[in-house]
């Protein structure tokens, strides 16, 4: 059942409180929440929240035949599904517009953009690549689960190690992470994506990161998914209220500032963890 | 107090026995699982801590959760989603909609009714809530036919928050309503949904007691009074 739409009261407070450039958070309008990210037990295993969003991504990767049509090339599938866990509002079963919107989403963000040297994951050509799989999973939705799945899925992309091999002739020897260090992801960049909320009333600014309530009742959404060295990846707008050019601009030099944040943050997280970390050798 | 699961026997034996949420009586004692022989066929339906009065004539489970299921005479707030003739739908956030008799009102007759709108924010009790019916809802009392602090709710804001903390604010010696009220004047109905409606003269302080009650809520932060105290110092709310 889709939940019916916030009451009038929620809606008038709303609108008014961000005409007087108020957040219900008490954020600013182009303020991010901090994500939290805590990283599991194994490699590719890491766990995003924007507030009360949670999101989980996990990254495995197993010894596959490669299709013929490209026999140097690695695959990498992502797979990502919102179930009534998340929230009541979505169903078991049938994919709601969100899950749709946010799969071909991911899908272009991070496996479109080349985010990973798939050539680099070619063991034998023709004979044995690499298959890395993401699997998404959406704990809690709480506004913008799409920046904080994309967050998470490339996090987990980079916080992954894949076992080193050893091949001779066409003997392959996968070598256990206790003997032989595993070794990261090629990866080219780092996409980061940055959704802006736009309400029918031009007098109110758009917003950065929209809250359950704030998406809910916003008359339009700009999604922008770029990297830290200022290069666009995906610019979606799917309807919803009319834009100027110049807004759009605007909308990307303040992605671009965000992205650049965010990469330290990441980078600076990956780097406690990973010094943290003890990985045995023998 | 103990904790429990759900199926779980019950030992509650009493002349005068009341039984709270989560727990049941079967109707004929299953005699397969040998329940009969342990009492009153008494289980529990769901998981949390087993309570009971000094004298064991009350016994209820306390638990957390996010779903709100109906019980009656407990009051809540829903959202009108639908006028339908003689009444509306009303949304209390359980797995089905309520209905809510527009006659259900203080001062209400077939002539007059109340005008509520699609999207307004109601007051009401459960007058009616079985587990094979959909909810009933009214906004006075039956006996005397007044209000009584139910109907519509018109301006503010609402808070959605987990149950417990819903129960927690209906505690008369919890801390943080009063708080707030020394703060800044403050009106607040809560509804044993998971919903708290709050209204107040100035945007900032209905800002600051949603993000109060946010970070009390013991399914988010679990703040307490003097967390509380330093946080309203430091959203500067006078």
């Amino acid at each position: 059942m889709r939940p019916p739409s916030p009451s009038i009261p929620e809606k008038e407070f709303l609108f008014a409180s961000l005409k007087a450039s108020l957040r219900l958070d008490g954020r600013q309008p182009l303020q991010l929440r901090t994500p939290e990210l805590t990283f599991g037990p194994e490699l590719g295993w890491v766990e995003c929240a924007l507030g009360k969003t949670r999101v989980l991504a996990q990254v495995d990767a197993k010894m596959v035949k490669p299709p013929p049509e490209r026999p140097f090339e690695g695959m990498v599938s992502i797979h990502s599904e919102i179930s009534p866990i998340a929230s009541p509002e979505y169903e078991f079963g049938r994919a709601s517009e969100e899950e749709v919107t946010m799969t071909r989403m991911l899908d272009k963000v991070l496996r479109r953009s080349d985010t990973i040297d798939k050539e680099s994951l070619c063991v034998i050509a023709g004979q044995r690549v690499w298959h890395v799989r993401l699997a998404i999973h959406c704990l809690s939705d709480e506004g913008n689960m799409l920046d904080c799945a994309c967050l998470a899925g490339i996090v987990a992309l980079r916080h992954f190690r894949r076992p080193e091999i050893e091949v001779v002739g066409d003997e392959v020897t996968i070598h256990d992470p206790t003997e032989r260090a595993p070794i990261p992801l090629a990866i080219h960049h780092s996409p980061f994506c940055f959704t802006f909320a736009f309400f029918a009333d031009t007098s109110i600014p758009p917003i950065l990161d929209p809250s359950h309530l704030e998406q809910r009742l916003s008359a339009g959404l700009v999604s922008i998914a770029l990297n830290a060295q200022r290069e666009i990846c995906v610019l979606q707008k799917l309807g919803g209220v009319p834009l100027a050019p110049d807004s759009i601009l605007n909308l990307v030099e303040i992605a671009v500032s965000r992205a650049k944040e965010l990469d330290r943050l990441v980078d600076d997280k990956l780097k406690v963890d990973w010094s943290g970390r003890r990985v045995e050798f023998r | 107090m103990s904790i429990i699961l759900p199926g779980e026997h019950v030992p509650a034996r009493h002349v005068n026995l009341k039984l709270g949420p989560g727990l049941l009586q079967l109707s004929s004692p299953d005699k397969r699982r040998g329940i009969a022989d342990e009492g009153l066929g008494i289980i529990s339906t769901k998981a949390g801590t087993l309570h009971h009065s000094t004298n064991q004539s009350k016994w209820w489970i306390e638990n957390n959760s996010r779903r709100y299921v109906p019980a009656q005479q407990e009051s809540v707030i829903g959202v009108i989603i639908l006028r339908s003739g003689e009444g509306f739908r009303v949304d209390i956030g359980s797995a089905h909609t309520a209905s809510l008799d527009g006659l259900a009102f203080e001062g209400a007759t077939k002539r007059n009714k109340p005008n509520l709108k699609i999207g307004c924010l109601v007051y009401a009790r459960v007058s009616l809530a079985h587990k094979d019916m959909e909810p009933e809802l009214e906004c006075f009392d039956a006996q005397t036919r007044k209000a009584e602090g139910f109907g519509e709710l018109k301006e503010g804001f609402l808070v959605r928050c987990s149950l417990k903390m819903s129960r927690l604010l209906l505690d008369p010696k919890h801390f943080l309503l009063p708080l707030l009220g020394h703060r800044f004047p403050l009106e607040a109905a809560v509804g044993m949904n998971g919903r708290i409606w709050v209204n107040t003269k100035e945007m900032k302080h209905t800002i600051a007691a949603t993000r109060c009650i946010e970070a009390v809520d013991p399914d988010g932060g679990g703040m307490d009074e003097r967390g509380v105290k330093e946080f309203l110092n430091a959203l500067d709310v006078e």
